[in-house]
């Protein structure tokens, strides 16, 4: 089990990497494509990422609903069960 | 009345440095930019040498933004940037402003790299990228993307000329009328294991491996093939009247432009250059001039045993003996899609400065060589007009004709 901040803080590191985010400006409450600019694109390459980094998978049609970095941090505790 | 187009901005990065500045600068002071292979995969090659880009396209581009770009996308972004730059920036209407970037073979490196990832990790592992990586109009796209040009965006693709003829492209797109500035070059990345073995086997490239400065020997006796290069070469072309009206600087006039096809072979040139001559022929009917007003030439010469010399007998049936010669290609090796782009920038700065790069390892000349190379020196020549020569697998001929203003 990883903690919501540490799974933030790892989703912050992808987000720089894949589409120059700063990370401070990574928290839950932001919006990938509004808040963070990730564009569709970058948006796979991070969802890629993530299911590497945490050891879960993330469904193309869950992909939709995970607006937020709060939602991909949820879905990502609830994967890792 | 036909619109008259000049020249009023130069962008390159080439294996003779990562600017316009510093390639001009290795070309007249004979400097070679072909080097050793030292990758791991070179090894098992028979051709271990190239001319590689002098400056990193990833140290001057944005970490993220390389990171979505073929290698030649980021050459291209580079080219274009120095000579929009060099243009002045100039404020347009994006309906009228357009962009003409070819490639010969367009995103290789990503499509190999990409491959790779499929064979070791599955297709979730291809990056999303991919496609507008090794689209070969990708390199036009995303310069367009850059500049929001509107007025079209072009990828002309036909081998070895692509450069010229994507210039030629620029000058069709102003004469008629569908914008005032273009944006016109090519681009080519593609050292890479594959290609070099597609061409090695077909022993069209040079295997001097131990002395990579002196392999790219046009009209040489000792010539054995090509010496791969990569890099691109953007020129910034302008209605005449629209560059005067913001007072811009000038480098010369792209006067015309002659396009034709051999209909002979597929990879052969013709022996006597019958397409070349046509092209030379066609593109000074279309610059209203007469062929004793071309005072220099820039050779395609590759430094093939066979294409060199057809290129001479063209010459001699399409000109006679006056023009002074060179091929900067002994320098830069060649450039493929971006080869007729940067020669364009030689011929341009030859008619601008009055000086003609040599051709440099031209040691022992190849018997049937009668006309008047300038060999290992540079050598100053009051230019009226000059051309540029290009051709490419395919039976592809391209001819540019620029004069001084």
């Amino acid at each position: 089990m990883t903690s919501r901040e540490d799974i933030t803080g790892g989703l912050a590191e992808i987000l720089e990497e894949v589409a120059g985010v700063n990370p401070d400006d990574v928290a839950e409450e932001k919006s990938f494509t509004e808040d963070l600019d990730v564009d569709s694109l970058s948006m796979v390459e991070v969802v890629v990422a993530a299911e590497e980094k945490f050891g879960v998978k993330i469904p193309d049609d869950e992909v939709q609903n995970l607006k937020t970095v709060g939602d991909a941090v949820s879905y990502i505790v609830k994967a890792q069960g | 009345m036909t619109a008259e187009v000049v020249i009023t901005g130069l962008g390159a990065t080439t294996p003779l440095g990562g600017d316009v500045a510093s390639t001009w600068d290795g070309m007249v002071t004979g400097r070679s930019g072909v080097g050793p292979l030292t990758q791991e995969w070179a090894a098992q090659l028979p051709v271990r040498i190239a001319a590689q880009l002098a400056v990193e396209p990833t140290t001057v581009l944005d970490r993220v933004q390389a990171r979505r770009l073929d290698r030649s996308e980021m050459t291209a972004i580079i080219a274009a940037r120095e000579a929009w730059a060099d243009a002045g920036s100039p404020e347009i209407d994006s309906e009228r402003l357009a962009v003409s970037i070819g490639t010969g073979i367009g995103g290789a490196q990503t499509l190999l790299n990409q491959d790779d990832i499929l064979e070791a990790s599955g297709p979730r592992r291809v990056s999303p990228h991919t496609v507008p990586m090794l689209m070969p109009n990708g390199p036009a796209a995303w310069v367009g993307l850059e500049l929001k040009a509107q007025a079209g965006v072009h990828c002309v693709a036909s081998a070895c000329a692509t450069g010229s003829e994507a210039i030629a492209l620029g000058l069709d797109i102003i004469r008629s009328g569908r914008a005032d500035i273009v944006v016109a070059g090519g681009t080519e990345a593609v050292v890479h294991p594959l290609p070099i073995a597609g061409f090695a086997s077909m022993r069209a490239m040079s295997t001097r491996n131990d002395e990579p400065e002196r392999a790219s020997r046009p009209w040489d006796k000792a010539r054995d093939g090509f010496v791969l290069g990569e890099g691109a070469g953007v020129v910034v072309l302008e209605r005449a009247d629209h560059a005067r009206a913001r007072g811009a600087k000038v480098y010369a006039r792209l006067a015309g432009a002659g396009l034709t096809s051999d209909g002979y072979d597929i990879v052969q040139p013709h022996p006597e250059g019958d397409g070349a001559v046509r092209a030379i022929k066609a593109a000074l009917r279309d610059a209203h001039l007469d062929p004793r007003e071309v005072t220099h030439v820039n050779a395609h010469a590759t430094s093939t045993p066979v294409g060199d010399m057809g290129e001479i007998k063209g010459l001699h049936r399409a000109l006679g003996e006056h023009p002074v010669i060179t091929s900067t290609k002994s320098m830069t090796g060649h450039l493929l899609g971006a080869a007729g782009a940067v020669e364009s920038i030689a011929t341009i700065l030859a008619v601008h400065h009055g000086l003609v790069p040599p051709t440099i390892n031209l040691d022992d000349p190849d018997d049937g060589l009668d006309l008047d190379v300038v060999a290992h020196k540079a050598r100053h020549l009051e230019i009226g007009a000059a051309i540029n020569n290009s051709f490419g697998f395919g039976g592809h001929n391209a001819v540019l004709v620029f004069t001084r203003v």
